[in-house]
C-alpha cells in the first residue's frame, strides 16, 4: 500500500519537470526541482504561505526540492501525520527570518499575507501586540517553539 | 520459569489479538480488510455530511455572504431561512387539511349561494378598476415613501465592490417593477372572494365527501393547530439557543488562533480563496473592534448621564408618536361616521400616510440620539430595534383598531340582510302556500339569493392586501434605495462636482434593523390573519423564497460593509425572543374574535352557529362515546384548567 502511494508522489515530482527528473533512481542522483514550478502545483498555488511551505522543507534553505525533501513535504501536509510534527513544521514555515523564534515582523508578515493587506497598518499592529500578549509566556516579547506549540495545542481545529 | 512461561502465555495472547496488524498468520486478509473497510467507512462519513450541509438551502449563499459582510448580515439571512422553514409547516397545514378537502371533496363553485359571486358584484368581478379603490391609497404612500427615503441621510462609507455591478446593471436597466404589481391587487376580490382561498368559501356542512371528512373541525382544529406549532417551535429554539450560549466568549488565545489556524490548505479553488481570503479579513476586523470595545476608557458618569438623557428623549419621541397616531385614528373613525365623500384625498388616507412618515423619519431620530449613548455596535443595534418594535406597536394598534370598527359596520349590515332575506323568500313563494306551511326547497340560482357582508372574508382580505402591499412596498424601496442609487452614484460619478463615492449618497448599507423588523411584523400579520384566509401560509411562502434571492443579489451587488464590522451574538435569541412577542400579541385578537363575534349567518365552516368553538361541542356530544363527553366535562372544570396552567407556567 505504501509502495502505491510512493508511485504516485513520484509521477507527480516526475510531471513537474520531466527532462530534469529521472525515473532511475539505482544510481542516487542528486537532482532538485526549482521552487517556481513547485508552487504552481494545484494543491498549492492558492496558499498564501506557499513560499515558506516549500523553503521550510528544502534543505539548503532556498527552496529547491530533491524528491525526498518533496516526499517529506507531503508527508507532514497529510491528514495522518501527528499533530507535533505538524506544529514543528508550522513554526518553520511562520518564522520568516528563521532565527528560531516568531518575532513581532515574522507575525506582521504573516497577517499580511493572510488578509492579503486589507488592514490597516494600526489593526495590523493591534493584532500582533494581541498575539504576543496572549502567547508569549517567558516574556521576551518573540515566540519560541515551547510558545508556540503551547497555545497551537489547545487550538480547537488544529488540522489541516 | 514459572516467570517465563507466564510471559509466554502473554506474549502468545498479544500475537493472537493482534495477528492481522502484525503481518503474520491467518489474520493477515481479514486485517487488511477490516483496515479497509474502516477507512471506506470514514471516507463515507465525510462524504455523507459533505451531502447533509450540501442539502442544507441556500448555505453556499449564505457562507459567501458571511464572508463579505460580516456574521451581523448573515445573521439576518439565517433567520429568514428559519422563518421559511416555519411557514412551509403552517403551508402544509393549511393547505392539506383544510384547502385541498374542500376543493376535492366539497360542493363544487356555483352550487350553492356561499360559492358563487353574486349577480350585483358579477360585472366587476373581473374588473380592473376594482384595483383602484384598494390600490390608490397605497400607491400615493407608496410614492411618499420613496421620496423619504432619498431624504434620508446615511453615513458616509468607502466604496467597494463596484465591478461586479456593471454585469448586473446592464440585465436590470429596463425593469419595471410597477406594472406586475397592480394586477396582483385586483386578484383579491372578484373571483378568488369566492374561492377556497378564503373562509367565505367554505360549507358548514359537518361531514364532506366520502371520507366523511369533517370540515368544520377541521378548520377549527388547523386554526389552533398553527398557533400552537408556531409557539412550541420559537420557544424550542429559544431554549436551544440559551443552551449554547453558555460556552462562554472569553477563549484565550483568540488572535493566535485566528493568526494561525485559519487558513484552510485544502483550498485549490481561486474563487473560494477569494472568498476565505475575504472571510479572514472580515474575522479580524470584528475581533479589532470587540478588543477595542474592551480598551475604551470611559467616563462613567458622562456617560451614565447621556444614556439617561438618550433615553428620555426616545421615550418622549416614542409617547408623541403614540399620541399622534391615537388622535389620528380617532379622528378617521370621525370622518367614517360622517361618510368619505366630504373629504378631500388628505383625510381620507390620513391615517395611512402618518403611519408612513413616522415610520420613515423616528427609526432615523432613533439613530441620531443612539450617538449620544456610545455603545457596542451590538448592544445598540438591540437598543435600535427594542425601539423601532415599540413605535410599530402603534402601527399594530390602529390597525386593529380600524379592523374592529370595520366587522361592527358588518355585523349591523348583517342583520339588516337577514331580514331583507325573510321578505325576499317570502317573495318568492307569493301566496302558493299557506303561511305556516313548511315550504319544498326552492330552485334559485345561487347567484340570485342575497348574501349578506361576509366579515370573516372581509378580515381575510384587510390581511392579504396588508401582506402584498408590504412586500411590494419593501421591494420597490430596495430597488429604489439601494440599486437606484448605486447606479446613479456608480455613473454619475464622472460627471457631478463633488464625489459621489466618497461623500453624499455614496453606496448603501445593509439596513439590518428595517429588514428584520420587517419580517417580524410580517409574520405577525400572516399568524393574525391565516385563521380566516387560509392562503396566507401560501403567499407567505413565495414571498420569503423571493425575498431570499432579491436580497442576496442586492446585498452582493449594491450595498458595501459596515465600517465597524462586529460579531452577531452567538445566538439569534434576541429576534426570537421579539418574535415570541409578536405571536402572543397578534394570537390575542384572533382569539378575541373566535370567542366573543359570532359567525356570519351564510359563509364559512361555523355559520349558523353561535360561537365559533361550538364546533368542539357538537364534535364531542356526535363523535365520541357518551363517557368521554362526561369526562371532558369534568376536566374541562375552570379549576383544574387553572391550576394545570400554573403548572406550566
Amino acid at each position: 500500500m505504501f509502495l502505491l502511494v510512493f508511485c504516485r508522489l513520484h509521477s507527480r515530482y516526475h510531471e513537474l519537470a520531466p527532462n530534469l527528473v529521472p525515473m532511475d533512481y539505482t544510481n542516487d542522483p542528486d537532482c532538485k526541482v526549482p521552487m517556481q514550478l513547485i508552487i504552481n502545483m494545484p494543491e498549492l498555488t492558492e496558499n498564501p504561505f506557499k513560499e515558506r511551505i516549500v523553503e521550510s522543507f528544502s534543505e539548503a534553505g532556498d527552496g529547491n526540492l530533491s524528491f525526498n525533501d518533496f516526499v517529506d513535504m507531503f508527508s507532514v501536509l497529510s491528514e495522518m501525520a501527528p499533530r507535533e510534527l505538524k506544529a514543528i513544521y508550522a513554526f518553520k514555515i511562520y518564522d520568516f527570518n528563521t532565527d528560531n523564534f516568531i518575532c513581532k515582523s515574522d507575525l506582521e508578515q504573516t497577517l499580511n499575507k493572510l488578509t492579503r493587506e486589507e488592514l490597516t497598518p494600526e489593526e495590523v499592529n493591534l493584532v500582533c501586540e494581541k498575539v504576543i500578549e496572549e502567547a508569549d509566556l517567558d516574556g521576551d516579547g518573540k515566540l519560541a517553539f515551547a510558545d508556540f506549540e503551547n497555545m497551537i495545542s489547545r487550538a480547537p481545529d488544529f488540522l489541516r | 520459569m514459572k516467570r517465563k512461561l507466564t510471559t509466554l502465555k502473554e506474549a502468545h495472547e498479544f500475537v493472537d489479538k493482534f495477528e492481522g496488524s502484525l503481518g503474520k498468520g491467518k489474520g493477515k486478509k481479514f486485517y487488511a480488510y477490516k483496515v479497509m473497510m474502516q477507512k471506506k467507512w470514514m471516507k463515507f462519513q465525510r462524504d455523507f455530511e459533505n451531502f447533509r450541509t450540501a442539502c442544507i438551502p441556500w448555505e453556499m449563499k449564505i457562507k459567501e455572504i458571511e464572508s463579505h459582510f460580516g456574521s451581523s448580515v448573515a445573521s439576518y439571512f439565517i433567520f429568514l431561512r428559519w422563518m421559511y422553514g416555519i411557514n412551509m409547516v403552517l403551508f402544509g397545514l393549511t393547505f392539506g387539511l383544510v384547502m385541498v378537502p374542500e376543493a376535492l371533496m366539497g360542493k363544487p363553485y356555483g352550487s350553492m349561494p356561499r360559492k358563487t359571486v353574486p349577480k350585483s358584484e358579477e360585472a366587476t368581478a373581473m374588473d380592473f378598476s376594482i384595483l383602484w379603490d384598494f390600490g390608490v391609497s397605497n400607491c400615493l404612500s407608496l410614492y411618499v415613501v420613496a421620496i423619504c427615503y432619498f431624504v434620508h441621510f446615511m453615513h458616509f462609507v468607502l466604496l467597494d465592490h463596484c465591478e461586479s455591478m456593471s454585469t448586473h446593471i446592464l440585465s436590470w436597466v429596463t425593469a419595471d417593477p410597477g406594472q406586475p404589481g397592480m394586477c396582483i391587487f385586483f386578484v383579491f376580490k372578484g373571483f378568488s372572494q369566492y374561492s377556497v382561498l378564503f373562509y367565505g368559501y367554505y360549507n358548514n356542512q359537518r361531514a364532506i365527501g366520502w371520507l366523511k371528512f369533517r370540515m368544520p373541525l377541521s378548520y377549527f382544529m388547523t386554526g389552533v393547530g398553527t398557533i400552537a406549532y408556531s409557539f412550541m417551535v420559537v420557544i424550542r429554539t429559544m431554549a436551544n439557543n440559551a443552551n449554547e450560549e453558555g460556552g462562554g466568549d472569553d477563549t484565550s488565545f483568540t488572535f493566535s488562533w485566528k493568526m494561525f489556524t485559519s487558513w484552510d490548505y485544502l483550498i485549490g479553488n481561486p474563487e473560494t480563496a477569494d472568498n476565505k481570503f475575504a472571510s479572514i479579513t472580515t474575522s479580524f476586523k470584528e475581533s479589532i473592534v470587540e478588543e477595542q470595545e474592551n480598551r475604551k476608557e470611559e467616563n462613567i458618569h458622562l456617560t451614565r448621564f447621556l444614556r439617561v438623557l438618550a433615553n428620555f428623549l426616545v421615550l418622549c419621541c416614542l409617547g408623541g408618536s403614540g399620541y399622534l397616531i391615537y388622535f389620528v385614528v380617532r379622528r378617521s373613525q370621525k370622518f367614517a361616521q360622517e361618510g368619505l365623500d366630504d373629504y378631500g384625498w388628505w383625510e381620507r388616507n390620513e391615517v395611512n400616510m402618518v403611519m408612513s412618515l413616522l415610520g420613515m423619519f423616528c427609526p432615523m431620530l432613533f439613530d441620531v440620539i443612539s450617538a449620544l449613548e456610545n455603545y457596542h455596535p451590538r448592544i445598540a443595534l438591540q437598543w435600535q430595534l427594542g425601539r423601532i418594535f415599540a413605535l410599530f406597536l402603534g402601527n399594530l394598534y390602529t390597525f386593529i383598531i380600524a379592523l374592529l370598527d370595520e366587522i361592527n359596520l358588518k355585523l349591523e349590515e348583517e342583520a339588516i340582510v337577514r331580514i331583507n332575506m325573510t321578505i325576499w323568500e317570502a317573495s318568492l313563494y307569493n301566496g302558493t302556500v299557506a303561511e305556516n306551511a313548511t315550504a319544498p326547497p326552492l330552485e334559485v340560482d345561487p347567484a340570485v339569493v342575497p348574501r349578506g357582508p361576509c366579515w370573516e372574508t372581509m378580515v381575510g382580505q384587510e390581511f392579504v392586501r396588508l401582506t402584498v402591499s408590504d412586500t411590494v412596498t419593501t421591494y420597490i424601496t430596495l430597488l429604489v434605495g439601494d440599486f437606484l442609487r448605486a447606479v446613479f452614484v456608480r455613473f454619475l460619478n464622472y460627471c457631478w462636482c463633488w464625489d459621489l463615492e466618497y461623500g453624499f449618497p455614496s453606496y448603501a448599507e445593509f439596513d439590518i434593523s428595517g429588514n428584520v423588523l420587517g419580517l417580524i411584523f410580517n409574520q405577525g400579520m400572516i399568524w393574525m390573519g391565516a385563521f380566516y384566509a387560509p392562503c396566507l401560509p401560501a403567499i407567505n411562502v413565495i414571498r420569503l423564497h423571493v425575498s431570499m434571492y432579491l436580497q442576496c443579489w442586492a446585498v452582493m451587488c449594491c450595498n458595501v460593509p459596515h465600517a465597524r464590522v462586529f460579531k452577531a451574538s452567538g445566538s439569534n435569541n434576541f429576534y426570537i425572543a421579539m418574535l415570541l412577542v409578536i405571536l402572543f400579541l397578534s394570537t390575542l385578537p384572533a382569539v378575541y374574535t373566535i370567542v366573543s363575534i359570532p359567525p356570519s349567518f351564510d359563509c364559512g365552516p361555523f355559520s349558523g352557529k353561535h360561537r365559533m368553538f361550538d364546533v368542539i361541542q357538537e364534535t364531542l356530544d356526535n363523535d365520541f362515546p357518551a363517557w368521554f363527553g362526561k369526562v371532558f366535562g369534568y376536566a374541562s372544570n375552570p379549576g383544574l384548567i387553572l391550576s394545570f396552567i400554573l403548572l406550566m407556567v
